[in-house]
């Protein structure tokens, strides 16, 4: 079972602890360029190596489940932040330790963010903010598939085969031409794994 | 716009900033943006709970396709956007767009938005799987499910592409932008903050060259 008092416990945060961890994800934010699952790889060396405050399979199922999930990739430092809570003590630490990973990680990108959009927007006529929009169009693109195909990949993890590629490169060429609604591609992604055939 | 129906027929007028960047995005037929700080938090909580496996996918289909706040053009801009800065992509693009018709209030309620429902499903989610997820079945939808997933942001990439006409570099240079960000990130595995800075620096520039003053 994933619970987590079944994981041998890695060390509970004590207050110290959760101020270190807010500092980490507040750097982090700062980093954190490209994407949710950038910061992954940071934030495993640190979380699980070296503070060995999380399990790897808290981790991983922290990962997995926050793209099962419907909503933004970035959830899944919010159930980093559970796990954390619960092997500190229980859920209402866990509660905590969700509003002080999901703070940690957003607010210093969000101001940033913020604040350079809107000073693009005012100044949208100039030909260099101009060109760094059209410019990197194209790159965002390329960027985009290759998300795609990364996520392919892992979603192969352990077991590759040639029908997950296929159910892969099916739900891209439908969504692409048809209006075929998300719901029903995810609905049948579940059946074909719960059934077997990928 | 290849794909757009009819334009609206009777668009209201315009009470907040427009999103209009240079003269060939300016197509008619976005409608205007989020009409109140309560539309774009319900608009941009109804967008994120479709986004299994990532919002990235579902963002293009909803807001340029059904809502038509943006033209593909646009999009494509204010994901690059996105893109630069630091912070998860989605959520920098909900806060650009709340931000450009609200100020700091749309982009907190955008983003409000995009947490608040799915914070919730997500937590109840991993209570659920503290219990079942042992079960092998559960693990299998799961790869079914991931695999969708990744055709999603396929898709939406491809979709997207459509955006680059009448972009000043041409098809051809743009094509082989992208291939080489794919390449770059995909199959060499090369940092992606690398592959934005670099690429994105030569395209920049040679944008700027075609670009009149």
């Amino acid at each position: 079972m994933a619970a987590p008092e079944t994981f041998p416990l890695h060390g509970a945060l004590h207050g110290w602890d959760w101020l270190q961890l807010f500092g980490h994800f507040l750097l982090l934010s700062l980093l954190s360029v490209g994407g949710a699952l950038t910061t992954a790889p940071e934030m495993h060396r640190y979380l699980v190596l070296q503070q060995r405050w999380l399990g790897e399979a808290q981790f991983s199922s922290s990962i997995t489940l926050a793209q099962a999930a419907p909503g933004p990739n970035i959830l899944f430092v919010a159930l980093l932040g559970w796990n954390l809570g619960m092997n500190s003590g229980g859920p209402l630490l866990a509660l905590a330790g969700v509003v002080l990973a999901l703070t940690g990680i957003l607010l210093p990108s969000t101001i940033v963010t913020h604040l350079a959009s809107q000073w693009g927007h005012r100044n949208r006529h100039l030909r260099p903010v101009r060109a760094f929009k059209q410019g990197m169009a194209p790159v965002v693109i390329g960027l985009m598939l290759a998300t795609g195909w990364i996520l392919a990949r892992a979603s192969q993890a352990g077991i590759p085969g040639w029908p997950l590629w296929l159910l892969t490169a099916a739900t891209a060429l439908l969504i692409w031409r048809t209006r075929l609604h998300v719901l029903w591609l995810l609905a049948a992604g579940a059946l074909l794994g719960i059934l077997g055939v990928v | 716009m290849t794909k757009g129906g009819p334009p609206d027929a009777d668009p209201p007028p315009f009470p907040f900033p427009r999103v209009t960047m240079a003269e060939h995005e300016t197509q008619p037929e976005a409608a205007p943006g989020p009409r109140s700080l309560t539309d774009l938090f319900l608009s941009f909580t109804w967008l994120a709970l479709q986004g299994f496996g990532g919002v990235m996918a579902v963002a293009q289909r909803e807001l340029v396709e059904r809502k038509r706040w943006l033209t593909r053009a646009a999009f494509l801009e204010e994901w690059a956007v996105a893109q630069i800065m630091p912070g998860p992509n989605v959520m920098n693009l909900s806060l650009v767009i709340g931000g450009r018709s609200f100020g700091w209030r749309g982009a907190l309620a955008a983003m409000a938005g995009m947490l608040t429902l799915p914070l919730l499903l997500v937590l109840v989610l991993a209570v659920a799987y503290g219990r079942f997820g042992q079960h092998p079945a559960v693990a299998r939808a799961l790869r079914g499910m991931g695999a969708v997933a990744a055709g999603l942001i396929l898709a939406a990439g491809l979709r997207l592409s459509g955006g680059l006409k009448g972009h000043p570099l041409g098809g051809l240079a743009c094509g082989a932008l992208a291939v080489a960000a794919f390449g770059g990130v995909a199959l060499l595995h090369w940092p992606m903050p690398f592959v934005l800075l670099g690429l994105g620096s030569a395209a920049c520039l040679a944008t700027y060259a075609r670009l009149d003053p």
